[in-house]
């Protein structure tokens, strides 16, 4: 079967098996290799992209469905060299170790962030509760969102815990 | 030594911005032009001997390119282990199968879907045998697990018996005594501490390609022990060490489960050179179950022999620790490492015996911890139930038996010495940091409006920086991987021609960030600064020998190599200095990207210079040897002993006996910190998995062998929505066993919180 999409800003297509996941289709058919697979249950979120600007595990969807979407991948985040700001409050704040589940997590970030902008902790952790990570005991995971979510309202971002002395 | 603040400064990651962006290039991203896919055949039986293996249906299905069993490739033998005690396993299952999920028969296909496809269409005849699961069974020795062996026991370890060199003697007797005066009491309890499913976020994942023109192997891995795996296939195939490169490189998340050579490594490799194709193989999330070593699996008797006052006069634990089927890496060495640890940051005697059994289950190996969380586990409710027994407040319990700080270095029962400590000013750092006094008082006004509120404690202290190279007397070493007897560490450290530097380290980091720790190694030693680092770590080809990277140990071994080959780097700079300058030797210090003369303002080189000096010989001091570049080699003389006091308030609801943690508090000291930033992260996780398995995590196995919590729909590990924020405070109690002063802590977190 033939399926077209826009991923990252361009028109992409390619023939797929009916059974083919979107996931499959990102990182074998397109070598989007960022969005990533942790697991087969749809729980570890590692996949996560935004479908039409809504986050959704690509694991959970046939590449099929995605006929005529629109698709952000992690590749297609940052824009003309900027990162966004999810990308830059993951760095300030040491929000990944291995990095494995990091743009999944990021991907889920930015569809929180977007459907609200001044999130507080609870509404952080139940947003990305969907994603697992292993390394960080989400710690700085939370701290990295609220940065983003400074600087996507446009505030200064509050200092790290290692800028504050204690 | 001349230092810069970017040594003990917070850096941010250089990891991230590839990271971040997608980037990372972990296994499951490469491919190779001609590339197969391998799948097995799993045996859905414990203990079953195999009548036959029809593979005729599976040979005509889509893009089967080879279907191999036993018969194939028994002639490379079976896994190698370090510690070979127990029942190696056979690449495929050799007649008899052992656990749940072995591999029978592998699959080689054109696509990961075809050769699936084609590994469920192999027919296996099972003839069921009984299946060895519970600890105390499998002990009883009624049913052998295997039938060449003479016990399901493989192994006892004893604190006075585990190593005859040392001339202990067990310290049952006084134990014994004591529990004989007036006024003892004796508190004892069987726990089990549970078997645990690692759970790396990235599944494990290999691609082999054997290049026949240069009779070699490369091999991309997510390994935390590049150089052992190459040493591995090398035996395993009979090459020499230097055909076969292993690179590891984004590895997502190890926690000790990518420290272990296994077979689908060593077949990925059989493959490849017998098809004449790369190979690759990614495991499934719910295979990994089966395939991937799982940790703990203690049942075990602590028994705490004290006063009513509070003094502390024995302590002992005897207990089962779960193998599994199969002796794989450190497999029985890991009850070893929790010996090391049993008594704990405590004076009192200890006696401690583990037996290692042998069942029809996944094989364990080291997760997180490794041993020693088990350990501290018994220790830490054995002392609080005590605590509550006398009625004394837990945290003065345990004060009142710390070794105190003159005391040190402290030598054990078990014949190790403590490095450094100071337990009383950590756990005062934690009273201070949690308001201890505070929480009590609070958890007395919420017990009173008839809330469960409870406040736990724990003081732990980890056994890292591995190690000593006289560990090898006992078995702990490299060696049967044809690597090195010893843990050494090494880094190597080139100053380039235009004043860039490139470090290249032996270890196999999964996230630890050594790529910017150990920039700040080499950067506080020169004043190269940072952005004119690159560190390049899990290639065999181009890192010095190593080891890799587990049980906390890089920074304190392989750092303070690295640190070495800096400062013979300096030492040869501020020569060539001295002579371009016309100064003295001991004049020169390395700052802000040059070297200046002291008391000379005006006198500098930049590194440039420097570099472009010593490679030419006739601009370089007379008789000096050209270049620029230094190896280190570190080998500790001792471990080093981390410690620390964790707390956590956790309110229970006693309708649905759900758990909430609603404050964690952790006090760690882990020796000079060089980046604070990741050593907070280290502990953050470790933290979480610690609590993991306190609150969610549990490999259950049914009566039959089978593992039912195989899914991460079962196996529950903490999510964001689980966890709260974590409070952190450091004493810094620096470590004389290497010249950073650094101890390690990548599993101090999981140690304090599994209580």
């Amino acid at each position: 079967m033939h399926v077209s999409l826009t991923v990252n800003g361009r028109v992409v297509g390619g023939d797929v098996e009916a059974r083919t996941l979107l996931v499959h289709f990102i990182r074998e058919t397109l070598n989007l290799t960022g969005t990533h697979i942790g697991c087969e249950s749809s729980y570890c979120g590692a996949c996560t992209v935004l479908v039409n600007g809504v986050s959704t595990k690509s694991c959970t969807m046939l590449a099929v469905q995605a006929e005529g979407a629109t698709i952000t991948t992690i590749e297609g985040l940052a824009q003309n060299g900027d990162l966004h700001p999810v990308q830059e409050g993951f760095w300030e704040r040491h929000g990944l170790q291995c990095g494995f589940c990091t743009p999944g997590m990021i991907m889920s970030a930015v569809g929180l962030l977007e459907q609200n902008n001044n999130p507080t902790e609870d509404e952080i952790r139940h947003g990305i509760e969907g994603n697992l990570c292993r390394c960080t005991g989400y710690h700085n995971i939370v701290k990295a969102i609220e940065y983003a979510a400074a600087k996507m309202r446009g505030e200064t971002p509050a200092p790290a815990e290692w800028e504050v002395s204690v | 030594m001349s230092t810069t603040s970017v040594m003990g400064g917070v850096v941010k990651r250089r990891e991230d911005p590839a990271l971040i962006q997608g980037k990372g290039i972990y296994v499951d991203d490469v491919k190779a032009v001609g590339m197969l896919h391998m799948a097995f055949t799993r045996s859905p039986y414990a203990h079953a001997r195999i009548k036959s293996i029809d593979s005729s249906m599976a040979e005509g299905m889509p893009g089967v390119v080879a279907i191999y069993t036993i018969d194939d490739v028994r002639a490379l033998g079976p896994l190698l282990a370090q510690v070979p005690i127990g029942k190696l396993r056979p690449l495929l299952a050799d007649g008899v199968v052992k656990h749940v999920g072995e591999a029978v028969a592998l699959v080689v296909a054109e696509s990961p879907a075809q050769a699936k496809d084609a590994a469920d269409a192999i027919q296996v005849d099972y003839d069921p045998l009984k299946a060895i699961v519970d600890l105390k069974e499998a002990a009883s020795n009624k049913v052998k697990v295997h039938e060449d062996l003479d016990s399901n026991v493989l192994h006892s370890w004893t604190y006075h018996g585990y190593w005859d060199a040392l001339g202990l003697e067990s310290q049952k007797p006084k134990i014994e005594a004591a529990k004989q005066r007036e006024d003892a009491i004796v508190i004892s309890q069987e726990m089990i501490n549970q078997r645990l499913i690692p759970v790396a976020i990235e599944p494990r994942s290999v691609m082999a390609v054997w290049n026949g023109g240069y009779e070699r192997f490369i091999v991309q891995s997510s390994s935390q022990i590049p150089h052992a795996l190459s040493g591995a296939i090398a035996k395993t195939f009979g090459l020499a060490a230097n055909a076969v490169h292993v690179v590891a490189p984004e590895v997502g998340g190890g926690f000790g489960c990518k420290l272990n050579v296994y077979n689908d490594e060593i077949l990925a490799c059989f493959a490849a050179k017998d098809l004449g194709r790369p190979v690759k193989w990614t495991e499934g999330r719910r295979e990994a179950a089966n395939s991937t070593i799982q940790g703990r699996g203690w049942v075990a008797t602590a028994t705490l022999v004290g006063t009513r006052d509070g003094e502390i006069l024995g302590y002992e634990i005897e207990g089962l620790a779960d193998m599994g089927a199969y002796t794989q890496n450190f497999t029985v060495a890991i009850p070893l490492l929790g010996l090391w640890v049993a008594s704990g940051q405590y004076t009192f005697p200890t006696h401690f015996q583990i037996d290692c059994v042998t069942t029809h289950t996944m094989t364990t190996d080291a997760y997180r911890g490794a041993g020693r969380p088990e350990a501290i586990y018994y220790l830490e409710r054995i002392i609080d139930m005590y605590a509550h027994e006398i009625g004394m407040d837990p945290l003065e319990v345990r004060k009142k038996n710390y070794w105190q700080p003159d005391q040190f270095p402290a030598t054990m029962g078990c014949g190790f010495s403590l490095d450094s400590g100071n337990y009383q000013a950590s756990v005062d750092a934690l009273v201070e940091k949690a308001d201890y006094a505070g929480l009590r008082a609070m958890q007395k006004a919420a017990r009173a409006e008839g809330r469960h509120v409870g406040v736990g404690v724990s003081s732990y202290v980890e056994v890292c920086g591995f190690g000593p190279a006289v560990l090898a007397e006992i078995g702990f070493s490299w060696a049967n991987y044809g690597l090195p007897a010893s843990f050494n560490g090494s880094g190597l450290v080139r100053v380039n021609p235009d004043g860039t530097a490139t470090v290249l380290i032996g270890t196999g980091p999964s996230g630890q960030g050594h790529e910017t720790t150990w920039a700040q190694i080499v950067s506080g030693g020169l004043g190269i600064p940072m952005e004119n680092i690159k560190v390049f770590h899990g290639d065999t080809a181009e890192s010095p020998m190593g080891v890799g990277t587990f049980g906390s140990r890089s920074i304190a071994v392989d750092g303070a190599a690295t640190h070495a080959a800096t400062e013979k780097i300096r030492k040869k700079a501020a020569k060539i200095v001295a002579h371009m300058l016309e100064a003295s030797e001991e004049d020169i210090v390395f700052a802000d990207g040059q070297a200046h003369v002291t008391g000379s303002p005006d006198k500098s080189a930049a590194w440039a210079d420097i570099a472009k000096a010593a490679y030419q010989a006739h601009k370089a001091p007379p008789g000096m040897e050209s270049g620029l570049e230094a190896h280190g080699c570190f080998s500790p003389g001792n471990a080093t002993w981390p410690f620390g006091t964790h707390l956590a308030v956790v309110e229970v609801d006693p309708e649905t006996g759900n758990v909430t943690l609603l404050k964690y508090v952790g006090a760690d000291d882990c020796g000079n910190v060089i980046n604070p930033m990741i050593v907070d992260g280290q502990i953050h996780g470790g933290i979480a998995q610690g609590i993991g398995q306190a609150l969610f995590e549990d490999s259950i196995y049914d009566d039959e062998g089978n593992c039912l919590t195989t899914s991460l729909v079962d196996y529950i590990i903490p999510t964001a929505a689980d966890l709260p924020l974590f409070d952190l405070t450091r004493t810094v109690t620096p470590s004389p066993v290497n010249p950073l002063g650094v101890k390690g802590i990548g599993e101090a977190g999981t140690i304090a919180s599994a209580q």
